[in-house]
């Protein structure tokens, strides 16, 4: 049996910081993710909108997220706040502002896409049938946008839990930071542990994102 | 005469510059079947839209049983529950099955109960054969079978009146059929009824009476067998003659 460095994890009270490591990232994508769907429901609708200041600024800002890299954003708000406005900004509340800004624009993006992608005929046979202009978003535009979401917005929810591990280049003590640390102390020792430590950070990002790809797939089948 | 159902008067629509229906004036009474035909881009459509007030309108008036339909009514919704609409291209609501499509609007829109509506918008289904499709969704099912549908739909909200738009356009040869018997079905039960087709067989057996819309004006109307076989106008000839064909023989 090759060394895979494995042991490391079992001393002392390294799984446990790699398991709390994760956890700090994935509280970082819970709240980023809630933010991001709350506010790209909003942001979507108004990118539908008609009237060109909304439609102006809404397309500007999905430009910025896309060309910027979020890497960039991270230190523009983590280093750059402090530069220039003096604020302190913890790592991880940088990290919650960061994917919620990137967030809500990919959401946004989706939302918008789900909603023009519903031929104007739902609604007019809607109308024909004496619904209320409340009643047709109820019972037949809304149901057929939320399922032509949920799919597309959890592939979403899985990118964003990768991309927090990021966050570690801002210092965040977050899973992948934790197992640099235990790889580096430990370098003498064992030194196979980075093998055997980024496995353990591979198996748990999987773990994570795993049912929610699964979960996707399957309501994409029954929903088609 | 029975009692109008419907009353249009120097109807009037226009998109931007372009006049697409010019001074229409129809009554449509109780139990009556008009077939509209025309050629094609003629407003037929439009027509029926504005019927319904999917169009404003920009001139004259539409009234149903004596209530202004206009797409300012307030109570428009009301109004709409009374005009069945049946579109060329299908549009059942694809994340509901065949029942809950037919039993939204009945229960949404007029409050009845869900068993009382179930109940008669199965017996519908199985007048037009497709009792056994109750709880398919509309991605399983034919085009034809979507289009008796999308009827059992419109008449289970008891209209005062049908319009029907191209029905059967869209459908494969071997569909029209079973939609076109629906049809008539309706009309031997004395439906009211305005049907804009392109099926000119079927519309001379359909109809009480014939309307030949062109340039957005009522070139022609009247009885069916009277406009088939003498249509007055030579637009009317020419436009008929477009539905026949013959081998032009050359001896040489
Ligand atoms: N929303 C619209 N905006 C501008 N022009 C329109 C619109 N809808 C229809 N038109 C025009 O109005 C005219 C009549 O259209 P309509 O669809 O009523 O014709 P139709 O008689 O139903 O034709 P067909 O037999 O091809 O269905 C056409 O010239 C069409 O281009
Ligand atoms: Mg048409």
């Amino acid at each position: 049996m090759p060394d895979l460095g494995l042991e490391v994890l079992f001393k002392g009270k390294n799984l446990m910081r790699i398991l709390g490591g994760l956890g700090v990232a994935l509280k970082i994508s819970l709240i980023s993710v809630a933010i991001s769907i709350l506010a790209g429901v909003l942001v979507g609708m108004l990118m539908t909108w008609k009237n060109p200041i909304s439609r102006a600024v809404t397309r500007c800002y999905l430009e910025i997220v896309r060309i910027m890299p979020q890497m960039v954003l991270l230190f523009l708000v983590y280093f750059g706040t402090t530069r220039i406005f003096g604020w302190n900004l913890s790592g991880e509340l940088s990290a919650v502002i960061v994917f919620s800004f990137w967030g809500t624009a990919e959401m946004a993006d989706l939302v918008r896409g789900a909603i023009i992608s519903i031929p104007i005929h739902q609604y007019e046979s809607a109308a024909a049938l004496g619904l209320t202009g409340m009643q047709t978003y109820r019972y037949i535009i809304l149901p057929q946008t939320v399922r032509r979401l949920i799919p597309l917005s959890i592939n979403l929810i899985t990118r964003m839990i990768k991309t927090t591990s990021l966050v570690l280049m801002i210092g965040v003590v977050e899973v992948l930071k934790v197992a640099q640390q235990i790889i580096e102390a430990n370098r003498m020792s064992s030194p196979n542990a980075a093998f055997g430590v980024y496995l353990t950070v591979f198996l748990l990002y999987f773990a994570a994102c795993w049912p929610i790809s699964m979960l996707a797939g399957y309501l994409e089948k029954r929903w088609r | 005469m029975s009692e109008k159902v419907l009353e249009i008067e120097h109807l009037v629509k226009r998109f931007d510059d372009l006049t697409v229906l010019n001074d229409i004036s129809l009554d449509v009474h109780e139990g009556e079947v008009i077939v509209v035909v025309g050629p094609s881009g003629c407003g037929k459509s439009t027509l029926l839209r504005c019927i319904n007030a999917l169009e404003e309108i920009q001139g004259g008036e539409i009234r149903l049983k004596g209530e202004a339909v206009s797409k300012k009514s307030r109570n428009l919704p009301e109004i709409r529950q009374k005009i069945g609409m049946v579109f060329q291209s299908y549009e059942l609501f694809p994340h509901l099955n065949v029942l809950d499509n037919i039993t939204l609007a009945p229960t949404k829109v007029q409050k009845r109960s869900r068993e009382e509506a179930a109940e008669e918008a199965l017996a519908l289904l199985s007048r037009v054969g497709l009792q056994e499709k109750a709880g398919s969704f509309p991605r399983q099912l034919s085009g034809g079978q979507k289009q008796r549908v999308a009827i059992v739909r419109a008449l289970c909200m008891h209209p005062e009146i049908l319009l029907f738009d191209e029905v059967t356009a869209a459908l494969d040869p071997e569909m029209v059929r079973e939609v076109l018997d629906v049809i008539l079905g309706l009309a031997e039960q004395g439906k009211t009824m305005i049907i804009v087709t392109h099926e000119m067989q079927f519309a001379r057996a359909v109809a009480d009476k014939v309307i030949f819309l062109d340039e957005g004006v009522i070139k022609e109307e009247g009885d069916p067998d009277q406009f088939f076989d003498h249509p007055k106008t030579e637009r009317a000839k020419e436009f008929l003659r477009t539905f026949t064909f013959e081998r032009k023989h050359s001896h040489s």
